[in-house]
C-alpha cells in the first residue's frame, strides 16, 4: 500500500468523492435553470441553522448540524422565492440579501454561543473554509445517506424536474403542481449543499455545484447524460483533490477540489468537440476557406 | 458613550454609507452578486501583494485587491462572451476559483506569517480604532476612518460627476451607446469603484458582510421610492441607520458588530418588504382588497344600468335579486348597497327598488365604454 494512502486519506477521498458526485449531478438542474448562485446563497444561509442546532442539541454530531443547516438553507431559499414573487427586487439582489443577512445573523449567534460556558465551538470554525481532514466515518454515513436520498428523489421525480427546468409553463398546463415541485427540487439542492459544508466550506461549496454541471453541459445536449457526466466530473475531482492534498502538508482539500472542477469546466468550454470555443473557431475557419476556394476568391481581396 | 464607542460607530456609519452608494447601481443593474464575487476574489490580490511587500498595512494591498476585483469582472465577462455559460454560472465559476487559489497560497506559504483568514472573511470592527493614523507624532484618529472616508468621498465625487452617465447606462445602455457614452467604459469605471469600496470595507466588516451593506440598504430604498436621487440619499441613510442600530445591538448582546450590522440591514429590508407604503406586502394586499370592493360596486352599478327603465326593472333591481344574479351572499349584497348608497351612487326606494343616481349612471357608463 502506498504510504500516504492511509485510513484518513481514504475516508476523505470517499467523502469528497461522494460530495462531488451528489453536488455535481444535482447542480445540473440549478445551472440549467439559471440559479447557479442559489448554491452560494444556501451555503451561507446555513450558518444560523448550524449554530442553533449546536445550541439546541449541545453536540457537534454531524447529523444534527447538517439538519440545522438544511433547515436554515431551506428557509433562506423560500425567502428568496417570496421576495422575488412579491416585490420588484430582482433575484440577484434577493440572493445577495439572504446570503449576507443570514450569514450575519449566524455570526451574531456564533459570537454569542462562544461566550457560553463550556461551549466547545470546535467544528463550527471549519464551517467557513471546510476541513476535509476532520471527516470521520460517521460523517461519511451522513453524506452517503442524505446524498443518496437526494439523488433518489431526483430519479423518482426525473420527468417532473426535467419539465420544471426546461418549460415550467408547459408543466403547469399539464396540471403538474409546479410550485410544489420547485420547492422539492430546491430542497434536494439544499441537501446536496449542506452535506458538503463541513468538508468543503461555505465559500467553495458553490463551485462544486456549478462547475461540474457547466463542464458536462458542453459535452451533451441530453439532460440524463449531462447529470451523469456532471456527477462523474464532481466525484472524480473530489477523489483526486483529496488524494492530492494527502500528498503533503498545507494543501487543503476544498480549494484543490474547486480548482480541479474549475479546470474541468474551462477545458470543456474551450475544447469540447461540439460546443467548445476552439473547435467552433476551427470549423468557422474551415468553412471560410472552403467558401473562398469554391468561389475562386483571391487571398488579398 | 466613550470615544471608543463613538469612533467605532463613526467608522461603521462611514463604511455603511460608502457601501450603499455604489450598491444602488449594483441593485438597479441587477449585478448584486458581483459584489459577492468581488469581495471574495479580492482576497487573492491581498495575498499576492502581501507576499510581495510582507506588510499587512501597506496601501499596495488596497491597490492589488482593487485590481483583482477588476480582473474578476473581466473574467466573468470573458467567460460570458464565449456564449457557453450563463452569467450566473460564470460568476459562480470565477470567484470560487480565485478564492481557492488565495486559500491554497495562504495554506502553503503563509503558515508562519500572520494572515488570519477569519479576519479577512469576517473583519473586526472593534479593533479598528486601535490602528491610529499619526503624522509627526500627532494622533489624527483611526486609520480605517481615514481610508474609508476617502473611499466614501471618492464614491460621492464619482457619482456626482458621472450622475447623468451612470443613470443613462443603468436604465438604457443601448441609448447610452447610441448617444456616444460608452457603457463598457462606465461599467469598468464603476466596477473599479465597487472593488475599491469592497476592499476598504472588508477590513472592517469582512468580505461576506460587505454584500449586506452594499445590497440590502439600496434594495430597501428601492421599495420606497422611484427616483434615483432619492434612492441614493435614502440608501445612504438606511445604511448608516443600520450601522448604528447594529452597533448597539452588538453591544447589548456582546456579539459580533459586523454580524449585527448585517442583521440590522436585513431587519430594515424585512420592514420595508412588509410595510412599504405602496410596494409593501400589506399595502399590496390592502390595494387588492380595495380593488375587489370597487369592482363589486361597479358590477352592481352596471347591473342596475342594464335593467334601468326596462320591463323587469322592478324584479331585477332589488337586493334579494343580487344574491341570485351576482352570486353574492345576502350580507355582502347589503354591504355593497349600503356602501354605494353612502357614496351617492344609488338610492334605495322605500319599496326596496334600487335606483341609480346621476353619478352612479355616469360611472357605470364610463366603465362600460372603457374610459
Amino acid at each position: 500500500m502506498i504510504p500516504w494512502l492511509n485510513y484518513t486519506v481514504q475516508v476523505v477521498a470517499v467523502g469528497a468523492g461522494l460530495l462531488g458526485l451528489v453536488a455535481g449531478a444535482l447542480g445540473s438542474f440549478a445551472v440549467l435553470r439559471g440559479q447557479s448562485l442559489l448554491g452560494d446563497a444556501i451555503s451561507h444561509a446555513a450558518l444560523p441553522g448550524i449554530v442553533l442546532a449546536f445550541v439546541l442539541t449541545g453536540t457537534r454530531a454531524s447529523l444534527a448540524l447538517v439538519l440545522g443547516a438544511a433547515v436554515a438553507g431551506w428557509v433562506g431559499t423560500l425567502v428568496v422565492m417570496l421576495v422575488v414573487r412579491e416585490s420588484r427586487v430582482s433575484q440577484d439582489a434577493a440572493l445577495g440579501i439572504v446570503l449576507s443577512v443570514f450569514f450575519g445573523f449566524g455570526m451574531v449567534l456564533l459570537t454569542w454561543v462562544q461566550k457560553m460556558p463550556n461551549a466547545a465551538q470546535a467544528g463550527l470554525d471549519s464551517f467557513l473554509f471546510g476541513q476535509a481532514a476532520t471527516l470521520m466515518m460517521e460523517d461519511l454515513k451522513v453524506i452517503a445517506g442524505l446524498g443518496g436520498g437526494a439523488l433518489l428523489v431526483s430519479i423518482l421525480f426525473w420527468k417532473e424536474f426535467k419539465i420544471l427546468s426546461f418549460d415550467r409553463e408547459f408543466g403547469a398546463t399539464l396540471g403538474l403542481p409546479m410550485a410544489a415541485l420547485d420547492i422539492l427540487l430546491t430542497t434536494v439542492l439544499v441537501v446536496s449543499i449542506v452535506i458538503g459544508l463541513q468538508a468543503v466550506g461555505v465559500v467553495l461549496m458553490s463551485a462544486l455545484v456549478v462547475a461540474p454541471a457547466a463542464a458536462a453541459r458542453q459535452w451533451t445536449d441530453r439532460l440524463g447524460l449531462m447529470v451523469i457526466l456532471a456527477g462523474l466530473v464532481g466525484g472524480a475531482a473530489g477523489v483526486a483533490g483529496a488524494l492530492l492534498s494527502g500528498l503533503g502538508r498545507g494543501i487543503p482539500t476544498g480549494p484543490t477540489v474547486v480548482l480541479l472542477v474549475t479546470a474541468a469546466a474551462l477545458v470543456s468550454v474551450f475544447l469540447a468537440p461540439a460546443r467548445g470555443v476552439f473547435p467552433a473557431w476551427l470549423r468557422a475557419r474551415r468553412h471560410r476557406a472552403s467558401l473562398w476556394e469554391a468561389n475562386g476568391w483571391r487571398e488579398e481581396l | 458613550m466613550s470615544t471608543l464607542d463613538l469612533e467605532i460607530q463613526l467608522l461603521a456609519v462611514v463604511v455603511a454609507t460608502a457601501c450603499a452608494l455604489p450598491g444602488v447601481f449594483l441593485v438597479l443593474r441587477r449585478m448584486a452578486l458581483l459584489s459577492d464575487a468581488i469581495s471574495h476574489s479580492i482576497l487573492l490580490g491581498i495575498v499576492l501583494a502581501f507576499f510581495w511587500v510582507r506588510d499587512l498595512t501597506s496601501p499596495l494591498l488596497l491597490v492589488a485587491a482593487a485590481l483583482t476585483g477588476l480582473l474578476t469582472v473581466a473574467l466573468v465577462e470573458g467567460l460570458l462572451r464565449t456564449g457557453r455559460v450563463r452569467e450566473d454560472a460564470s460568476i459562480a465559476l470565477v470567484f470560487p476559483a480565485l478564492f481557492s487559489i488565495a486559500v491554497l497560497l495562504i495554506a502553503r506559504y503563509a503558515g508562519t506569517v500572520h494572515l488570519d483568514l477569519d479576519m479577512v472573511l469576517l473583519g473586526e470592527l472593534a479593533f479598528a480604532p486601535f490602528h491610529r493614523l499619526e503624522v509627526g507624532g500627532v494622533d489624527l484618529g483611526p486609520k480605517g476612518l481615514w481610508v474609508m472616508g476617502t473611499i466614501l468621498l471618492a464614491n460621492v465625487v464619482f457619482i456626482g460627476l458621472f450622475y447623468k452617465e451612470l443613470k443613462l447606462t443603468t436604465f438604457d445602455p443601448a441609448l447610452a451607446g447610441a448617444l456616444g457614452f460608452s457603457p463598457v467604459l462606465m461599467h469598468y469605471a464603476f466596477t473599479s469603484l465597487v472593488s475599491l469600496t469592497a476592499v476598504g470595507a472588508f477590513d472592517a466588516v469582512g468580505s461576506i458582510l460587505v454584500v449586506a451593506l452594499m445590497i440590502a440598504p439600496p434594495a430597501t430604498a428601492y421599495l420606497l421610492t422611484d427616483r434615483l436621487s432619492v434612492l441614493l440619499v435614502l440608501s445612504g441613510f438606511i445604511g448608516a441607520g443600520s450601522a448604528v442600530t447594529g452597533y448597539w445591538m452588538a453591544t447589548v448582546l456582546d456579539a459580533s458588530i459586523a454580524g449585527s450590522m448585517a442583521t440590522a440591514c436585513g431587519g430594515a429590508f424585512a420592514a420595508a418588504f412588509v410595510l412599504a407604503p405602496r410596494r409593501g406586502l400589506l399595502a399590496a394586499r390592502r390595494m387588492r382588497a380595495r380593488q375587489r370592493w370597487e369592482f363589486r360596486e361597479l358590477m352592481l352599478l352596471i347591473h342596475l344600468l342594464q335593467h334601468e327603465g326596462t320591463a323587469d326593472a322592478e324584479t331585477e333591481c332589488r337586493e334579494e335579486h343580487l344574491v341570485e344574479h351576482l352570486k353574492w351572499n345576502a350580507k355582502l349584497a347589503g354591504r355593497v348597497i349600503r356602501d354605494a348608497g353612502g357614496k351617492e351612487l344609488l338610492e334605495l326606494r322605500g319599496d326596496g327598488h334600487l335606483l341609480l343616481t346621476q353619478r352612479g349612471r355616469k360611472m357605470a357608463r364610463s366603465a362600460l365604454e372603457g374610459t
